[in-house]
């Protein structure tokens, strides 16, 4: 099994770190053609607008949006929940369309609002784990089939549709490895599914 | 502590990406819709400054705050060295990174700001990396080569980044009994010595800028060990400031790619007008210590 992350700006190799620490395989996704070796792909945290413009300028947008509608398992985080977002609402932007939720970005304000919190994530790990939010947005509307995964102070900030999960935090940043196992599951799972 | 890790993952999250000086709302917006990752706000860019000379401070905080309003990425501004009020005020108004800056004229010649004072992140410049640690010292949560601002000429932070990585490398091949003597050397607090013997890199993220005027340079820039680039006056002084500061995005992404950054550096019309190095009388580099 290979994990992609794509590698156009942003927090990427936190992300392969995990990964690896997880001893499974990842490659870095700059390219469309990257896309057909992978059975995941982490969206990073970074810039939405500066990766949504690689996306399109570099054609990588329309493959990487079939694939994730054929099944690809993917997840966002951060500024990577927006590209996966049906809708944005306070940007005009929209990048992959794909999931069925409505963001909101910087939802919690500048930097000075950034936080730390440590939470149990029931649906994810029986540990507490270091929840990060740098600049974060948040799920302001899921749709039907949406799973809330988590909440804080009733804003929805994990959430996962079929194949597709969302975070408004940073695993990543953490220590803990909880939400990179849970995404490894979803793409085993996927592959049997497959064979 | 929370605060200062919180401040440093700010700064992953700009990583390969590209930070461009912008003196209004307008300019903001090009940025942002050319890929920018974040936007430096300011009254006058470096090359301006160098020309105009007199004294270079903080920018009217209406400006700054005018410009928050028009992007979405997050915003920076550059407070003078040692200017711990300046500093309050953009704390104050809430952007979200400040940049101790040698390109504004210093208001203290002994003393940087003590950054542990304030909630809000600094990005500080570096020649070496005794001054980078220096600064980590003092709470920056950010790193970036100083070059030499406003002169379109890449040779110094060429020579800034390549004077760290030579001695990152220097210290991770020493026997630890050495690294007490290598902190004396260089000036540099122990326990962060310490850190690079054992990481084999800086505590935080580490960008270039100062005198990047072309996709080339950031792209070498990248090469040469930079997690991202800063462009000053390399793209509002340019000919066509839209389609260079996008062909900067994508070489700073794609820095290992020579054909993207072929393709991109095509018809982008003139660069900055540069200086050379050796006919300056000023240099903003030296400022700060």
């Amino acid at each position: 099994m290979k994990i992609g992350v794509l590698s156009l700006q942003g927090g990427v190799i936190e992300h392969l770190n995990h990964i690896r620490n997880l001893e499974a395989d990842c490659i870095e996704v700059k390219e469309a053609e990257d896309l057909d070796e992978i059975n995941g792909i982490i969206l990073p945290g970074g810039e939405s607008t500066t990766m949504g413009l690689l996306l399109k300028e570099r054609g990588i947008l329309n493959p990487l949006k079939q694939k994730i509608l054929n099944g690809l398992p993917a997840w966002g985080t951060c500024a990577g929940m927006i590209l996966l977002a049906k809708e944005i609402e306070n940007d005009f932007r929209k990048h992959l369309e794909v999931m069925n939720i409505k963001v909101k970005r910087n939802a919690y304000g500048s930097q000075l609002d950034s936080f730390i919190c440590h939470s149990k994530v029931e649906k994810v790990s029986k540990e507490e784990i270091p929840l990060i939010f740098i600049r974060a947005p948040y799920i302001v509307e899921v749709g039907n089939d949406v799973d809330v995964i988590f909440e804080i102070d009733g804003k929805v900030v994990a959430a996962r549709e079929k194949n597709m999960l969302a975070t408004s935090f940073h695993p990543e940043l953490s220590t803990s490895l909880e939400f990179h196992k849970y995404f490894l599951n979803m793409c085993t799972e996927n592959l049997k599914k497959l064979n | 502590m929370e605060r200062y890790q919180l401040n440093k993952d700010l700064a992953k999250m700009l990583k390969g990406g590209v930070i461009m000086d912008v003196t209004n709302p307008k300019e903001a917006e090009i940025a942002e819709k050319a890929g920018a990752c974040a936007v430096m706000a300011l009254e006058r860019v470096p090359a301006d400054i160098r020309k105009q000379g007199g004294i270079a401070r903080m920018s009217d905080p209406k400006m700054i705050k005018e410009i928050k309003s028009a992007v979405s990425i997050p915003v920076m501004a550059k407070v003078r060295i040692g200017h711990f009020v300046e500093a309050q005020i953009l704390e104050a108004i809430g952007i979200d990174y400040i940049d101790e800056s040698e390109v504004l004229t210093p208001a203290d010649e002994m003393y940087h700001i003590n950054k542990w004072d304030f909630k809000i992140p600094f990005v500080c410049g570096a020649r070496n990396l005794g001054e980078a640690l220096r600064r980590i010292g003092e709470g920056a949560a950010m790193i970036r080569t100083k070059g030499e601002a406003g002169t379109g000429n890449v040779v110094e932070a060429v020579r800034h980044m390549r004077c760290m990585m030579d001695e990152i490398r220097k210290i991770k091949n020493s026997p630890k009994e050495e690294l007490m003597t290598i902190a004396k050397e260089i000036s540099a607090p122990y326990d962060l010595v310490e850190y690079v013997w054992k990481e084999g890199k800086l505590p935080v993220v580490n960008f270039a800028a100062g005198g990047i005027a072309t996709p080339a340079d950031a792209a070498l820039m990248m090469q040469l060990g930079a997690e991202g680039v800063f462009v000053g006056s390399g793209i509002f002084k340019s000919q066509n400031p839209e389609k260079r500061a996008s062909a900067i995005v994508l070489a700073t992404t794609y820095y290992n790619d020579p054909k993207v950054i072929a393709e991109v550096s095509e018809d982008l019309g003139e660069a900055m007008y540069g200086i050379d190095i050796n006919q300056l009388d000023n240099k903003l580099s030296e400022r700060g210590w």
